[in-house]
């Protein structure tokens, strides 16, 4: 007899309720997916500020005298160009350079670090790190997660937002600096990231302190955002989703993440002897952005078709609200990734035409 | 909620017969399920169907939802101005919003469907 899996409620929950929030299953924790609907709060980011509780994703504390040699060679990205107060995305990958999450790494000080892991897999995340640090003395590592809540807030008025109620100077972060301090009077660390394409902060607060925190932004103009809005919004800044541009069978030479793989960085890491030979070959297939040319939505799953035959698959879809038309991503073969090339893609047994476009489709003005 | 002079189908479409004519469209249980609709595509005049055949689709930014018929029969209209604005499905599902006309020949395919009551029965159900 299977056992009832209770969904995990994240310290937001009930501010969700109060805004009217449509939930649903998420990773195995009741999210919401949207408020008002996906297209105004999506409009809402990208003109104002929108406010994402993020709370189910996964923390991993890694500290002690060899923890940057250890994530050194674990990870593709350069730790030990990290300074404290600095963060850089990076992967977990396997032996064969492929995918087992796309991560954050957050320098707190030359000893410590925290690893920012996807909702979906941070048990498995954390248990990778940790069998990976096993036997290793100088490398203790926790698993934190229950310890976080976590608010995204991003638009280009998140700063306006967010100064008057958190310390001075977040103003002068730099993308993908962070710095501990306080918001509306709570410790938080406070982090120029986020995953929209806009301007705006990651604010890690103790679970207890997270609805205050979320209830001033709100009164400070920030528009709840749910999961529907974040991923329009990470897809027209073609921002990879694990499960989607990424998954096990995915190096990140084939997802456009060559910079997040430094060969040079002077040492081996996990993967590296598959991802130099890939460089060195090149890619059997890569992933680009494509715009419908015809009716319809194409997504997930759906396939590229050329000459009568499947040669590769949209990893994300959905119709862009800022745009307002449909947008892609897919695999390709490498002969078909340049922009201009005319694709047909197989909708539930009809054919859309498609055009390969530079990505990201959104980038911010600045 | 749900007009009482109207049939309703287990997958949220909601029938109303006028002679030997259905009106068909979704109800709005389902443009609220869908969110806000930005594509729909509608069969052509003159196409002839059978029961259960797939007439069109809804799409949403996150979801798609096949248009089904229950009953057999020939498309004689269908509503351009929700193919113009696909917000009318979400404004008014049960009016402006509806879809596609059919002459139908047999009315034995509609003594299945649900009357007004046994509709929101089944929506509360949870079943939906």
């Amino acid at each position: 007899m299977a056992e009832a899996q209770t969904l995990k409620k994240t310290p937001l929950y009930d501010c969700h309720l109060e805004a009217g929030a449509k939930m649903v299953d998420f990773a195995g924790w009741i999210m919401p997916v949207q408020y008002q609907g996906v297209i105004d709060e999506h409009r809402a980011v990208r003109t104002g500020a929108g406010l994402f509780d993020v709370s189910h994703m996964g923390e991993v504390r890694v500290k002690g005298a060899g923890a940057e040699a250890f994530l050194q060679r674990l990870t593709p990205n350069d730790v030990t160009k990290l300074t404290p107060g600095r963060a850089h995305y990076s992967g977990l990958l396997t032996e064969q350079g492929t995918y087992v999450d796309d991560i954050l790494i957050y320098r707190l000080a030359a000893d410590e670090f925290l690893v920012v892991v996807n909702a979906s897999n941070a048990e498995r995340d954390f248990q990778w790190i940790a069998d990976a640090a096993f036997g290793k003395p100088e490398v203790v590592v926790t698993n934190e997660s229950d310890q976080f809540a976590l608010l995204a807030l991003q638009g280009p008025k998140a700063l306006e937002i967010l100064a008057p109620l958190a310390t001075p100077g977040v103003g002068e972060l730099k993308y993908y600096g962070f710095r501990q301090g306080e918001v509306a009077g709570v410790p938080a660390l406070i982090s120029r990231t986020g995953y929209t394409g806009e301007d705006g902060f990651e604010l890690y607060v103790a679970p207890g302190d997270a609805p205050a925190v979320w209830r001033r932004l709100v009164e400070a103009g920030a528009v709840p955002a749910g999961l529907g809005a974040r991923d329009t919004l990470r897809l027209e800044a073609a921002m990879a989703l694990y499960g989607h541009e990424i998954d096990e069978t995915t190096t990140p030479f084939e997802a456009g993440l060559d910079w997040v793989v430094k060969l040079g960085k002077g040492c081996d890491f996990q993967g590296r002897d598959t991802l130099a030979a890939q460089k060195a070959q090149g890619v059997p297939r890569k992933l680009v952005g494509f715009e419908v040319e015809g009716r319809g939505i194409a997504r997930q799953g759906h396939g590229v078709v050329s000459e009568g035959a499947q040669v590769g698959s949209v990893t994300s879809g959905t119709w862009s609200p800022t745009f307002e038309k449909a947008l892609g991503l897919a695999y390709v073969p490498p002969e078909l990734a340049a922009p201009g090339t005319k694709l047909a893609i197989d909708v539930r047994g009809k054919t859309l035409p498609a055009v390969v476009v530079e990505t990201p489709f959104y980038r911010r003005p600045r | 909620m749900y007009p009482s002079e109207n049939l309703y189908t287990r997958e949220h479409e909601w029938v109303r017969v006028e002679d030997d004519v259905c009106v068909l469209g979704i109800t709005e249980f389902a443009q609220h399920e869908l969110g806000e609709v930005v594509f729909v595509e509608l069969p052509e005049v003159g196409q002839v169907f059978d029961t259960g055949d797939e007439l069109g689709t809804i799409e949403s930014v996150k979801a798609v939802a096949e248009i089904y018929t229950p009953v057999a029969g020939e498309v004689i209209e269908v509503n351009e101005s929700v193919s113009d604005d696909p917000e009318l499905l979400n404004e008014d599902p049960h009016g402006e919003g509806w879809l596609i006309k059919i002459r139908f020949s047999s009315a034995s395919d509609l003594k299945d469907l649900m009357k007004a009551n046994q509709y929101e029965e089944y929506v509360k159900s949870g079943e939906a």
